[in-house]
């Protein structure tokens, strides 16, 4: 079995973010990097796949250099090598251009599964598996809760408004993974050793063939304007000292909902 | 006049909430039509024209039931190269993302998600998605060929039927599913036991953090929210937790909800959850953390012990009711 797991490292999200008004940007600079939390359940659900069936676990990742820490952190849970795709070019790729440097990069290797966050932590948008899984000819599996692997076939428990649909699919497939599918593991020290002797090819434009068809040459889109959005007008805040919950109560009554 | 497309999720036949919501901003922006597959969806018919759509797009196939994305996606490109939209809009939820993403792969186009409006804007279009919790609104402009492809987050737009609606054209489409490719099949459903109102429709909810301290100490929320009719909801942490289900959830993640009055029980209020209940039009906090920025939103903010505070609001509540 083999599992390829997309990864991105985000700014701490944690620390507050905001967008530089030049570059409308996210403002990278000074904000700590991590692992996309999400994306650890990911790697996570990789690793209990090749755990159980075996086979290897290969990290893959767009973005600066300084990417690599995120997947040396994957590796250090257990993945067993690592892809970084990496070029000034590439910067600021919208999800398309990311989704073809992804799919472009993993061209000739067969892997039996594709597992990824359901959304980045920061961008959110969520497109990049779905539009992988189209660029590659694909089933996807979104939204999974739990996920099971026999006979060829990946099973899923998928998030749904008021519960959950079972779906299935034949391998190879794609898979987004929700946070709540597993508990991630931390990685132990010894892992941490090894994990700086793993292999982690990197890749540029030039080595995808993409000319054009990724990073700047090919936005689909344009942010114009930032601007705060009308915030809510402060209200009143006060402390508990017993009659917290007479307060609440007389601020229902007055909205009329009691 | 400006060809706006609108993704009709339908569930037997209904349209979803969001659908009416995505007619209400589409047929402010040209002329709409709507696509609505699987099942019985020309029952949809009616309601789609009350809301806007001047022509409908029927598919009855159980695929588009039963597979996930694929067949919708392929007919779609069909349609899409026949009748040239200017714009597609989706609703953000589970089949409307992967749709439209894998739309977007598929066509080339501009993408873009979780989209709270949609405005015209130098003979194309301006497309504004909040972030940071909502705090900061980002106005993108496509770039790519038409169509633009746009999720747009439940909840941000009133649904309210048209002024004036006329029966719209149908066009029942037959064309054969490709059944041919691997797909992702859905096996079978099972819904998650709810009581009381659904977050999305209830007028109060009661939502709980960590702060909460113990699974078991929704009890006590499922009890204040029996006393108020009110939905219970949690917050991302609870739910990653185990605390809750998924269905709990509000945020960005999950649902986007507007009661008339939200009440956030050990909440902190990161941006995660608060772009999911910041359009509440009254918001109550308690939270022992003075610091918690859920306080900065909050209309009405009670600091101290959660649990005390609750357990007394239980009884304030049940004895004016009483009265």
């Amino acid at each position: 079995m083999n599992v390829l797991v997309c990864v991105k490292q985000i700014p701490d999200p944690n620390v507050p973010g905001r967008l530089d008004p030049q570059t409308k940007r996210l403002v990278r600079e000074g904000v700590d990097a991590v692992l996309d939390p999400g994306d650890e359940h990911a790697v996570e659900a990789g690793l209990q796949v090749i755990e159980k069936e075996g086979g290897e676990a290969t990290i893959i990742s767009m973005g600066p250099p300084r990417a690599m820490d995120a997947i040396r952190r994957a590796l250090a849970m257990g993945g067993n090598r690592g892809i970084l795709i990496t070029d000034p070019g590439l910067e600021n790729s919208d999800a398309l251009s990311t989704a073809r440097a992804i799919a472009a990069a993993i061209k000739g290797q067969s892997y039996d599964l594709i597992i990824c966050g359901t959304e980045s932590t920061d961008g959110s948008s969520g497109a990049v598996p779905a539009q992988l899984a189209e660029l590659l000819g694909l089933p996807l599996l979104s939204f999974a809760k739990k996920l099971e692997v026999t006979d060829g076939k990946a099973r899923i428990d998928r998030q749904t408004d008021d519960g959950y649909d079972v779906v299935e699919a034949p391998l190879p497939a794609v898979v987004t993974v929700t946070g709540g599918i597993n508990d991630a593991r931390y990685p132990a020290l010894r892992g941490i050793m090894q994990a700086k002797n793993k292999e982690v090819k990197q890749v540029g434009l030039q080595d995808l063939g993409l000319d054009g068809q990724a990073g700047k040459a090919a936005l689909t889109e344009e942010v114009v304007e930032i601007k705060p959005a009308e915030a809510r007008k402060a209200g009143e805040i006060v402390e508990d000292k017993g009659e917290g919950a007479k307060r609440v109560a007389d601020y229902l009554a007055d909205l009329k909902v009691i | 006049m400006a060809g706006i497309w609108v993704f009709a999720e339908t569930v037997d036949g209904t349209p979803t909430p969001v659908v009416l919501e995505l007619l209400t901003k589409a047929r402010s922006l040209g002329e709409v039509t709507a696509v609505a597959l699987g099942p019985s969806a020309s029952k949809s018919v009616e309601t789609l024209g009350k809301y806007g759509a001047k022509k409908v797009y029927v598919h009855e196939d159980p695929a588009f039931r039963d597979i996930l994305a694929t067949p919708a996606v392929d007919l779609l490109a069909r349609l899409i190269e026949k009748g040239q939209p200017d714009l597609v809009i989706f609703g953000m939820t589970y089949d409307g993302r992967d749709v439209a993403s894998r739309l977007s792969a598929r066509l080339s186009t501009a993408l873009i998600a979780n989209a709270s409006d949609v405005r015209k804007k130098d003979g194309g279009w301006a497309i504004v998605t909040p972030v940071f919790g909502g705090s900061l609104l980002v106005t993108t402009v496509p770039k790519a060929k038409a169509p633009t492809l746009v999720l747009i987050r439940p909840k941000a737009v009133a649904a309210e039927p048209a002024a004036s609606a006329t029966a719209p054209e149908v066009e029942t489409l037959t064309d054969p599913v490709d059944t041919g490719k691997p797909v992702a099949r859905v096996l079978r459903r099972e819904k998650e036991k709810a009581s009381g109102p659904k977050l999305e429709d209830a007028s109060i909810i009661v939502s709980g953090g960590r702060g909460l301290g113990a699974p078991e100490n929704f009890k006590m929320l499922d009890e204040l929210a029996a006393e108020l009719g009110a939905a219970v909801g949690a917050s991302r942490a609870v739910v990653d937790a185990g605390w809750k289900p998924y269905s709990f959830q509000i945020g960005q993640t999950g649902k986007t909800v507007k009661p008339t009055v939200y009440i956030a029980l050990g909440i902190s209020g990161a941006m995660q959850h608060t772009v999911g209940m910041k359009g509440a039009k009254a918001i109550i906090a308690i939270n022992k953390d003075p610091e918690a920025p859920i306080f900065k939103l909050a209309d009405l903010g009670v600091i101290g012990d959660v649990h005390k505070i609750v357990l007394q609001l239980i009884q304030e509540v049940r004895s004016r009711k009483g009265k």
